[in-house]
């Protein structure tokens, strides 16, 4: 039980990991950007990956009608999921310190993972929406106006995960850094449980 | 009489070689029995090996081109107006082309030469010459614009120029005229003994690269035709070939042919500047423009020197040593050893070749000739390291590939002949097909030469391209010089007259070349850095129009309140910050130039409305899908209206 809340105090604690390293990339090429335009999404802002890509993204965004990209103020997610997120890492290394001292029961590791796994389903739902939102909510003063066969108006949504093709565009969407070590993170907290039950039952057992 | 027997004998000979050249031609240029295409083929999307920086001679600008294809990059105007983008047009590059003799807009620029750290091409920066109205320009290997240029006083035919010494402490700027000096009203029948020719020194800042002359070598009046440092082991030392040391003032086809050999003038400027350190020499009055860029403004400062140091080289004994060369030496060039300096007699049949180390042995045995004006002339057999026996006829200039040999080109035959330094055997010989004067092989002039390939520049070209009249754009030729042989492998044009080029491995600058300027860090005292900062203000008949620029619009687009008879300035920022993404703008009745303002920059053009109406400007580079929509109206109202200044931008929306 002792090596297994020490694996589920690293665990939450590469959460941590978001606060410096952004959660997801969204690349956008094509054939006059040589070097493409990107986008990193922290849990805080989004970002350019190069210092004037978010200003070039929303300039050809324009001609589209898309909204600009939303300053950190502009969303409330970016002020409560660094809130979320803190609030799970302490209440995982809680959980793990007091797994150490044996005070509770390695399910309440399930527990957390549990938690995070609703907490980030919901996070992906909402990131879906906005993406919704920021594809297809156009300026009806638009420049140009792309119809889809059956007469709808395109959406630009890029994909939540993986590639698509976005007009002249190509669009890539990956976890990044902090998404990578967030994963890690929770599959340990996962260990974790599994090592604390190994160990619960042969506990038992003897 | 004779001399007029002389000189036909001498065309005579001319016609011998260039037909026999012509004769040769038609039979061995094989391209396509080989894989030559392949070696200049650079596929779409894939970049060149070298950059080739190629003068423009009369059209006083520099083209930037790439090896192996032969393809050209830019045009960078360097000492010439330039209608394409507005240099030499806008109030902020105007002053880049001022002189004491007022606004010059042209010049004949002859010899680019890239900055050098312990004798190697470090990329920063290119030099170049103003021929004419003496002038070095600086042009940045960063933004690839003309960032500095400084007049060059006591001096006319600004030719032994720009060459750079081996950690680029100095450009130089030789005289080819000798003139009074200081210039003064005087009959030209008296030149002998009372010309001057003037071999400038100008010290380049290590960081900046912003040029300032240290001092003038006021030399006997001769013609000084080229020049090059010394390098490794004669670092320290720059030499200058000579003719007309007959001192003639007419007829200098004969009268400047008379003597058997001119001179080389060895310079040890370390010394030179050691004595100037010291106090050594004399402030003399003059008149000179510095202009320089300010990279933070991007404007041009024009100011006019007052005072410059010059030297006499009797007073600085054991600086300054001449060295016979045979027959009106032109090309001047030192092996990347440092150890031979080449000194190409346009008349001579040989080559002639001295050695540095025999030059130091005389100087110190004070083996002398005997001096002129105080100058101590070597014995010629003295220094002499050996000589190339009759290679070609009229030998211009030499270059050097790193693996002991040389590459000198016959403007007469029209040949490159390759040669062995210290055997002095020729090695093989590539015709050029039509008079050619220089040649480059990248690093050709540093202790580091990139061996690879070497171009030949032609004065002439003829039947090498379609015909497109009689006058047609010169002609580069480039050689494969990897292998013992010279192999031809691709002819391209070059723009204005190609004097000398300078070329550099791609890599050493491409990483560093800039792709736009960042707004944030414009200082410029007009700009307007977001639509928000637009604004139309009257000062008097000056109307200033702070304007911005961004894919697909003007900002203002609507400006009401202009009078005839105003002056009214644009003061133009492109809000840009992405790769190549310029635009431009154009107004009717410009008497001027179009402007193309690079992401990030501020420029201004100057309008005089003369005719009452609402005048369109637009866009001139085609910049997104709404480029043709990028345009906008200046109403222009009577002398004596009262309509208020007004402006604005969408407001029908
Ligand atoms: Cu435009």
């Amino acid at each position: 039980m002792k090596k297994a809340s020490i694996i589920m105090i690293i665990g939450s604690l590469l959460l941590l990991g978001l606060f410096k390293f952004p959660l997801w990339n969204i690349m956008l090429g094509a054939p006059q950007y040589p070097e493409p335009l990107g986008m990193n999404i922290y849990i805080d802002g989004i970002e350019g990956v190069e210092e004037f890509d978010l200003q070039n993204i929303d300039g050809l965004n324009h001609y589209i009608g898309m909204k600009t990209i939303p300053k950190p103020d502009e969303m409330w997610e970016f002020s409560v999921f660094p809130k979320v997120v803190l609030t799970m890492v302490i209440l995982g290394v809680i959980i793990g310190i007091f797994g150490y001292l044996e005070k509770i029961n390695y399910k309440l590791f399930l527990g957390w993972f549990l938690l995070m796994s609703v907490l980030g389903i919901l996070g992906m739902y909402d990131f879906n929406n906005w993406l919704i939102d920021y594809g297809s909510n156009l300026d009806p003063n638009a420049i140009i106006k792309i119809t889809n066969p059956d007469g709808t108006p395109m959406s630009y949504k890029p994909p939540l995960l993986g590639f698509q093709k976005l007009l002249n565009f190509d669009v890539t969407s990956l976890p990044h850094i902090g998404g990578y070590l967030m994963f890690i993170g929770m599959f340990l907290t996962l260990i974790a449980f599994w090592m604390g039950r190994k160990a619960s039952l042969r506990q038992t057992k003897a | 009489m004779k001399n007029i027997l002389k000189s036909t004998l001498f065309l005579g000979l001319l016609v011998a070689f260039t037909s026999c050249n012509n004769s040769g031609k038609s039979g061995g240029n094989g391209a396509l029995s080989n894989n030559i295409a392949e070696k200049v083929y650079v596929a779409p999307g894939e970049h060149d090996s070298h950059y080739a920086f190629i003068s423009g001679g009369y059209s006083g600008n520099l083209t930037v081109y790439g090896l192996p294809s032969g393809r050209m990059f830019k045009e960078i105007p360097v000492f010439s107006q330039f209608p394409t983008n507005g240099y030499g047009y806008s109030e902020e590059t105007k002053p880049m082309l001022e002189t004491s003799y007022g606004f010059i807009p042209w010049d004949d620029s002859h010899h680019p030469d890239i900055s050098q750290t312990n004798g190697e091409l470090d990329g920063r920066w290119v030099f170049i010459n103003g021929n004419n109205t003496p002038r070095i320009a600086r042009v940045s290997l960063r933004s690839f614009e003309t960032e500095e240029i400084i007049e060059v006083p006591n001096s006319a035919g600004n030719h032994s120029s720009s060459f750079i010494t081996e950690n680029t402490e100095y450009v130089v700027a030789g005289t080819r005229f000798s003139v009074p000096v200081p210039q003064r009203d005087m009959p030209i029948k008296d030149y002998k003994g009372n010309f001057k020719g003037a071999l400038t020194f100008i010290s380049v800042d290590p960081e900046h690269g912003h040029m300032d002359i240290k001092f003038q070598v006021l030399m006997p009046g001769f013609n000084y035709d080229l020049s090059h440092p010394g390098r490794g082991k004669s670092h320290g030392w720059f030499f200058f070939t000579t003719y007309n040391t007959e001192e003639a003032n007419t007829l200098l086809e004969v009268n400047a042919s008379q003597n058997d050999k001119d001179f080389i003038a060895a310079i040890n400027w370390k010394k030179i500047e050691e004595y100037v350190n010291n106090g050594g020499g004399t402030m003399m009055p003059a008149n000179y423009a510095h202009n320089l860029l300010d990279e933070a403004t991007h404007i041009v400062t024009s100011t006019m020197k007052k005072e410059v140091r010059v030297v006499n080289p009797s007073e600085v004994p054991g600086a300054v040593y001449l060295l016979p060369t045979p027959k009106s030496p032109h090309g001047c060039d030192v092996d990347p050893s440092g150890e031979y300096i080449v000194g190409n007699g346009k008349l001579s049949a040989n080559l002639t070749v001295h050695s540095f180390t025999k030059m130091l042995d005389a100087i110190e045995n004070e083996k002398f000739a005997g001096d002129a004006y105080g100058i101590p002339i070597l014995n010629f057999e003295d220094v002499l390291a050996g000589s190339v026996e009759q290679p070609g006829l009229g030998p211009l200039h030499t270059e050097f590939d790193g693996k002991g040999n040389a590459y000198t080109t016959f403007f007469i035959s029209s040949e490159v002949v390759k040669w062995k330094l210290g055997t002095w055997e020729v090695i093989d010989r590539k015709p050029t097909y039509y008079s050619v004067g220089h040649l480059t092989i990248p690093g050709g002039n540093s202790r580091k030469p990139f061996g690879k390939y070497m171009f030949a520049m032609n004065k002439i070209t003829k039947d090498r391209y379609l015909p497109v009249g009689p006058e047609m754009e010169h002609s580069a030729q480039l050689y494969d010089i990897s292998g013992d042989k010279m192999e031809l492998l691709l002819d391209f044009p070059t723009h204005g007259e190609p004097h000398y080029a300078a070329a550099i491995p791609a890599e050493i600058i491409k990483e560093n070349s800039l792709k736009f300027y960042k707004l944030a860090d414009n200082k410029h005292p007009h700009k307007a850095t977001n639509e928000g900062e637009t604004k139309v203000v009257r000062d008097g008949k000056n109307v200033h129009v702070y304007m911005t620029l961004i894919r697909s619009h003007f900002a203002p687009d609507n400006i009401e309140g202009v009078k005839v008879g105003d002056k009214v300035y644009f003061h133009i920022t492109n809000l840009e910050q992405d790769f190549d993404v310029p635009h431009g703008f154009a107004i009717i009745g410009a008497n001027n130039a179009e402007l193309l303002i690079a992401p990030g920059q501020t420029r201004t053009l100057t309008w005089e409305p003369k005719q009452v109406g609402v005048w369109p400007f637009y866009c001139t580079d085609f910049c997104s899908a709404l480029h043709q929509e990028m345009q906008g109206y200046v109403r222009v109202s009577p002398k004596d209206s009262n309509i208020e200044l007004s402006w604005s931008l969408g407001d029908d929306i």
